[in-house]
């Protein structure tokens, strides 16, 4: 379906009113836009409605899409605006219980991998579990980089960082990484090498 | 060490430099080992696996979006030479400020030596009302030292826009 039209002519179809066609987008981006949210929140069911709200986001600001830069990167902005209301928002609700609900949220990852809890030990499973040790920016960032498909200067530009300092920042995450797959899944990283 | 062999993994680093690694990795045992440990992460993260959502996304969102239509684009609706205007607005009244405050500096008592310099007085130029008017009520020197410090924030803000915009126009060809 339309999967070899590129993004910018697909845009120029729904400007001109064809809104069926957006599917495309949708089912192209979804898992891009569902795992960047992912990293932000903590639950599926809250990440699915993040993502959707994005596309509806994405879509009625169609207009202001200019296509100086990728779709995708575009679409980032948006994903990153939404998942900073959706938390500011969730933030408000749960004001008196936040700092102790944090703590404990970490608490229980990292107990939760150590009492070796894992079903799936699949490699792809591991390092999206390790990922999700991270920090909101480290993930984010090696998720633009890995899979966003975003170059340094991109990543930059989106983050309003220089080139250099996103390297630095994407080595320091990865090195991160590197900790949290030693600390708990160094069975499975061996098993790997 | 690291920072150079992830350089080098990326693909980042110049043909010198990835020469001089090359060596590096082929005669020492330390640099070899850390950078197959290297590799391998992002071996793994060139492998893994984006989330996918739930099979009805597409749907749902599809759904969600007949409800609304496309905003016009944000350039279409806001005119540049309003813009452009209350630019000018505030420039004119922040000359006028500083017009007024450079009036009221007394030229002629930083140096006794030197030749006092005459300026108009208001009656030369037919404002003689002007004088009847108390200044000094409003434009004492605490409320003139509070706005001279605003017209100074004022200026960086606009110099630090300005430059910003340059910045981008040259990062933006």
């Amino acid at each position: 379906m339309h999967t070899e039209l590129t993004d910018t002519e697909i845009i120029k179809r729904i400007l001109q009113g064809d809104q069926a066609i957006f599917a495309t987008l949708v089912q192209r981006y979804q898992q891009y836009v569902f795992t960047l949210v992912l990293r932000f929140t903590d639950s599926r069911e809250d990440a699915e409605e993040v993502s959707q709200d994005v596309f509806v986001k994405a879509y009625r600001s169609l207009a202001d899409f200019r296509g100086d830069a990728k779709f995708s990167t575009w679409l980032y902005t948006v994903v990153r605006t939404s998942c900073i209301t959706f938390l500011r928002k969730k933030r408000l609700d749960t004001t008196s219980i936040d700092n102790e609900r944090t703590a404990l949220q970490l608490e229980n990852r990292e107990s939760g991998f150590n009492a070796n809890t894992i079903e799936q030990k699949s490699r792809h499973a591991m390092v999206n579990q390790a990922i999700r040790l991270l920090s909101p920016d480290d993930s984010q960032l090696i998720t633009l980089f890995y899979k966003g498909e975003q170059s340094l200067e991109e990543i930059g530009k989106i983050m309003r960082l220089e080139p250099n300092t996103v390297k630095v920042k994407l080595h320091r995450a990865r090195n991160r990484l590197r900790e949290k797959l030693e600390k708990h899944f160094s069975h499975e990283l061996k098993d790997l090498s | 060490m690291e920072d150079r062999l992830w350089n080098y993994i990326d693909g980042g680093c110049s043909p010198a430099e990835k020469s001089a690694i090359e060596t590096l990795i082929a005669t020492n045992r330390e640099w070899q080992e850390k950078y197959r440990e290297l590799l391998n992460i992002h071996q793994l993260l060139n492998a893994s696996e984006l989330e996918a959502p739930s099979m009805r996304f597409t749907k749902n969102v599809m759904e969600e979006i007949s409800r609304y239509q496309i905003a016009p684009a944000t350039r279409s609706y806001i005119n540049k030479n309003v813009i452009r205007g209350i630019g000018a607005f505030f420039l004119t009244m922040i000359l006028g400020l500083l017009a007024f405050v450079f009036s009221q500096i007394k030229w002629s008592s930083g140096s006794q030596s030197s030749k006092s310099i005459k300026l108009p007085s208001v009656n030369d130029i037919g404002l003689g009302q002007l004088n009847k008017i108390d200044y000094s009520k409003t434009f004492n020197s605490t409320w003139v030292i509070g706005f001279m410090l605003i017209l100074v924030v004022m200026s960086w803000m606009l110099l630090d826009m300005y430059l910003q915009q340059k910045k981008r126009g040259t990062t933006n060809p």
